[in-house]
C-alpha cells in the first residue's frame, strides 16, 4: 500500500492566496465574464498584462530562468481563485507549457522561451488527438526527419488558448517514438488553427492541423525525458484543472444559497425547507473536502507516489463537488435555473469541459485502484 | 499554554512512544468496544476502565489540563503527541467519553473553582464515570422540548422524569442534566438549566436498553423525587440550552480542550482490503473486480479526506470563508463514512454475510456485521445525520431554520 500525503501551507501559499483572492473577485465580475463569452479572443489582454506584471507567471520557473523558483504548490491558490471567478487568461496552459519545457526542454530551450513566459507571453500544449485517449502516450501524429528539418502531419484537437500562444509544444511521434516538438506562432500556416465549439463558452480551443508545418530539428525536446515529462504534464494539468474546479465549486455553493435566501414560496424563504437545504449542505462538505484533498495535493506534489495519489484524488474530489453543486444550483433556481441567464449552468459547463481535459472522475479512480490497491 | 521547546517535546513522545509499545494490552480474548457507545458487559468496562487509569497515571492523558486539578500542565502539543502513540499501537479506547470529551472542557471552560477540584481528577482517573441525560423519550431531535422537571427546594433541586439514550447509564457516577426548571418561560429554551447530577442517590433509577445488535450498552434513567445539589447549576438557570449547545459543540470536535485520547476506533478501509482479497466469486479474489476495486477508492478517498479536513481546520488561512464550516461537519462525514464502510465489509464476505457473533464460521467473528449494525449509535445519537444537516445548513451556511 503506498503512503499517503499529508497538508501544508507554506507562507507563499498564504500570500498568493491573499492577493489572488482580491485581485480575481475586482478584475472579473459574473457580467464580464459573460461579456468575455462573446468575444472571439475570449479574455482582456489587459488583465492578462496585469498578471504578467505581477509575476505570477514566473512562480513556478528556476531563478536561472527569470522565475521565482517557487513550486507548483504555490500556484494553486492563484488558480483556485481564478476559477472561483471565472477569470479567463491563458493561465493554465502556458503555466503547463513552461513545465514541459521545465522538464523535458533541452537549456537552450529553456533559456530562449521561460524568461518570455515571466514576461507574459503565453504558450499552450497540444497533446489531445482525435481517439481522446487521457493516456498521453498515444499518439499518432508524428514528424518525419528530412535532414535538419521535421515534417509534421496528423492532427491535434483541445488546443487551449491557441490563438493567443506563441509557442505550442506538440506531442507527435518521431522515428516511432512519443516525442515533444515546439512549434512557434510563425510555423502556423493561416488554416492551421480552427476555432472549436466547446461546452465552456468561457473557455478557448482549438483544433491544429499539423499537417504543412515543418521546424528545424533542434525544436525538438530531450528525447531521453518525455515519457517523464508527459507524466509529469498529467499531473500538474490535473492538479491545476482540480484548483480551478475547487474554486467554482465554491462560487456556485454561494450562489445558490444567495438564491435560496431570496426566493420565497409557500410563505418561506425555500433554503427553510429541509429537501433544499440538506442537498446543499451535501454540496458544500464536497466542496470542502475537493479543498482539503486540493491543499493537501500542493503539499504533496513532488512526492514520489504519494503526490500522484494526492493529485488524482483532487481531481476526483474537484469534479464530483463542483459537478454535483452546479447541478443541484440548476434544480434549486427552478424554472429561472433552466435559462442561459442563470449564471448556474456556467459553472456545470465548466466541470464538463475540465473533467475532459486530462481524465475524468472515472479515469482517475481506476488509476488510483492501481496505486492504491 | 506553557512555552516548551522541541527536545523537552522530543523526548516526551519518545517517552509516550516506548510507554504504549510497552503496554499497550494484548488481546483480552474478549470482543472489546470500537467505541464508547460499545460498552456491554462488566468484563467489557472493567477492561477498558483499569486502561484509562493506567495511561492517565502514566501522564498520557490530560496532559495538557492544568495541573492543579490533576492534569499534566503541560502544552497541548504533549498530549497530541501523546495520543498519536496510543494510536500508533492500537490502543483501546477510553470509556469516561463524556466526563474527558465534553463535561471536563466544559467545566474547564466555565465551571467553578470547586467543581474543577471536586470533578477533574475522577474524570481522568476513570473513577467517575460521567453520562449525558439530554434525550428524552418524547423529545429526542427536539432537544429544546425537554420535559424532565427540576424544582428548586432549599439547595437541591428535585428531579422528576426520564432520560433516555444514556451511554454508560448503569455505570456512571454522574450526568450532565439538561432539564425544565420553569415550564411557564417564554419559549421552549428559556426554561432549561443544565446541572450536574449524582447518579447514586435514592430516586435514580437505571434500565439497560437491548440495542439491536442484541447487546446492551445504554440505559434509560428514570428520576422520582431524586435530589440533585443546586450548587450543580451550570451557567445561571434559564441558561441551560446555552451550556448545552456548547457541550455539543464540544462532542462534536467544534470546540476544544479535550483530554485527549480517544473514545473511538478510527475506522481502516485498508482492514477491508483484506476481506476483499480473501473473498472469492467466479474462482477469483473479489478484489480484482472492477466494480470493488471503484468503491474502495471511495472508501480510502473518504477516510484521507477525513484526516485532511482535520489537518486543514488547523490552518486558519484555509479557513477564512466559513471557519466553523470543517470542525461542524466531522461529525456528519465520519459517522456516515464508519456506517457505509462497515457495510460495504460485510457485503465482502459473500455468503459468510449470513452469519453474527457467534457462529466459527462467522468472519473475524461478525466484528463488521456487529460494527455496522452498532454504527447507528453515532448517525443518530449526538444530533441525527439529518439534524447535522440543520445545523451546517444553519449555522455554516447562514440559510433560514428549518420549523
Amino acid at each position: 500500500m503506498q503512503e499517503l500525503g499529508g497538508l501544508g501551507f507554506s507562507e507563499a501559499q498564504g500570500d498568493l492566496l491573499d492577493v489572488a483572492t482580491g485581485f480575481c473577485r475586482d478584475r472579473s465580475p459574473m457580467d464580464k465574464v459573460r461579456a468575455l463569452i462573446g468575444d472571439d479572443l475570449g479574455f482582456d489582454p489587459a488583465i492578462w498584462r496585469e498578471i504578467g506584471e505581477m509575476g505570477w507567471l514566473a512562480i513556478a520557473i528556476p531563478e536561472a530562468h527569470g522565475g521565482v523558483g517557487l513550486g507548483i504548490a504555490e500556484i494553486v491558490p492563484v488558480v483556485e481563485q481564478m476559477g472561483r471567478r471565472m477569470l479567463a487568461t491563458p493561465f493554465i496552459s502556458t503555466t503547463l507549457a513552461a513545465q514541459a519545457l521545465i522538464i523535458g526542454g533541452t537549456e537552450a530551450q529553456a533559456a530562449a522561451i521561460l524568461p518570455k513566459l515571466c514576461a507574459g507571453a503565453a504558450a499552450t500544449l497540444a497533446l489531445t488527438e482525435a481517439a481522446g485517449d487521457w493516456d498521453l502516450v498515444q499518439v499518432k501524429a508524428s514528424a518525419a526527419r528530412d535532414g535538419d528539418t521535421l515534417r509534421l502531419s496528423g492532427s491535434k484537437f483541445l488546443v487551449c488558448d491557441a490563438a493567443a500562444a506563441d509557442w505550442i509544444i506538440v506531442s507527435v511521434l518521431v522515428d516511432g517514438a512519443p516525442s515533444l516538438v515546439i512549434v512557434e506562432r510563425a510555423d502556423l500556416p493561416a488554416d492551421a488553427l480552427r476555432r472549436e465549439i466547446v461546452i465552456d463558452e468561457t473557455k478557448r480551443s482549438y483544433a491544429l492541423t499539423l499537417d504543412r508545418i515543418s521546424v528545424p530539428a533542434n525544436r525538438l525536446l530531450d528525447p531521453a525525458r518525455t515519457t517523464a515529462t508527459l507524466a509529469h504534464l498529467q499531473l500538474v494539468a490535473n492538479l491545476l484543472i482540480a484548483a480551478e474546479m475547487t474554486g467554482a465549486a465554491q462560487s456556485v455553493i454561494d450562489y445558490t444559497i444567495d438564491y435560496l435566501m431570496t426566493r420565497r414560496q409557500f410563505g418561506n424563504l425555500i433554503g427553510a425547507f429541509q429537501a433544499v437545504k440538506h442537498p446543499t449542505v451535501a454540496a458544500y462538505v464536497g466542496y470542502e473536502k475537493a479543498r482539503s484533498h486540493l491543499y493537501g495535493a500542493a503539499h504533496c506534489f513532488n512526492e514520489q507516489g504519494s503526490g500522484e495519489i494526492a493529485t488524482r484524488m483532487a481531481a476526483v474530489q474537484a469534479e464530483r463537488a463542483l459537478a454535483f453543486a452546479a447541478d443541484r444550483s440548476i434544480q434549486f433556481h427552478g424554472g429561472f435555473g433552466f435559462t442561459y441567464d442563470c449564471d448556474a449552468q456556467l459553472y456545470r459547463r465548466r466541470a464538463m469541459f475540465s473533467a475532459a481535459l486530462f481524465g475524468d472522475e472515472g479515469y482517475q479512480k481506476r488509476k488510483l485502484a492501481d496505486l492504491l490497491l | 499554554m506553557t512555552e516548551y521547546s522541541k527536545a523537552e517535546l522530543d523526548e516526551f513522545a519518545a517517552g509516550a512512544d516506548a510507554w504504549f509499545r510497552e503496554n499497550t494490552p494484548a488481546d483480552p480474548g474478549f470482543m472489546l468496544p470500537l467505541t464508547f457507545m460499545e460498552v456491554g458487559t462488566d468484563q467489557q468496562f472493567d477492561f477498558l476502565r483499569n486502561w484509562q487509569r493506567k495511561v492517565y497515571e502514566a501522564g498520557y492523558l490530560g496532559a495538557a489540563w492544568p495541573s492543579e486539578y490533576g492534569g499534566g500542565g503541560l502544552h497541548d502539543m504533549f498530549q497530541r503527541v501523546a495520543t498519536s502513540a496510543m494510536r500508533r499501537y492500537k490502543g483501546p479506547i477510553l470509556p469516561n467519553a463524556i466526563g474527558l470529551n465534553w463535561t471536563g472542557p466544559l467545566l474547564l471552560d466555565i465551571g467553578s473553582e470547586a467543581h474543577k477540584h471536586k470533578y477533574i481528577k475522577g474524570i481522568l482517573n476513570a473513577e467517575d464515570i460521567w453520562c449525558q441525560g439530554f434525550s428524552e423519550p418524547e423529545n429526542g431531535s427536539d432537544l429544546g422540548n425537554a420535559q424532565l422537571k427540576a424544582v428548586r427546594d432549599g439547595d437541591d433541586y428535585v428531579l422528576n422524569g426520564s432520560k433516555i439514550w444514556t451511554t454508560l447509564g448503569n455505570y456512571a457516577k454522574y450526568m450532565i442534566l439538561l432539564a425544565r426548571t420553569d415550564p411557564n418561560a417564554p419559549n421552549k429554551y428559556a426554561g432549561l438549566s443544565f446541572i450536574l447530577t449524582p447518579m447514586t442517590v435514592p430516586g435514580v433509577e437505571t434500565r439497560k436498553i437491548r440495542k439491536l445488535t442484541g447487546e446492551y450498552g445504554f440505559t434509560q434513567t428514570f428520576f422520582t423525587d431524586a435530589r440533585a445539589p443546586a450548587d450543580g447549576l451550570m451557567g445561571a438557570e434559564g441558561q441551560g440550552w446555552k451550556v448545552a449547545m456548547q457541550t455539543l459543540e464540544y462532542e462534536r470536535g467544534a470546540r476544544k480542550g479535550q483530554a485527549g485520547g480517544y473514545i473511538s476506533k478510527e475506522v481502516d478501509p485498508f482492514a477491508v482490503l483484506k476481506l476483499a482479497a480473501e473473498a472469492r466469486r467466479d474462482g477469483k479474489p473479489v478484489l480484482e473486480d472492477a466494480v470493488v476495486r471503484d468503491q474502495l477508492v471511495d472508501y480510502i478517498m473518504e477516510a484521507q479526506s477525513l484526516a485532511l479536513n482535520g489537518q486543514r481546520s488547523r490552518i486558519p488561512g484555509l479557513n477564512q470563508d466559513r471557519p466553523m464550516g470543517l470542525a461542524l461537519m466531522n461529525k456528519l462525514v465520519f459517522t456516515e463514512f464508519a456506517r457505509e464502510v462497515n457495510q460495504f465489509a460485510v457485503a465482502m464476505q459473500g455468503s459468510k454475510s449470513a452469519y453474527y457473533v457467534g457462529d466459527p464460521s462467522a468472519t473475524d467473528d461478525g466484528f463488521w456485521t456487529r460494527s455496522y449494525l452498532n454504527a447507528f449509535s453515532a448517525t443518530i445519537g449526538g444530533g441525527t445525520t439529518q439534524i447535522q444537516h440543520n445545523i451546517i445548513g444553519e449555522h455554516v451556511l447562514g440559510l433560514p431554520k428549518t420549523r
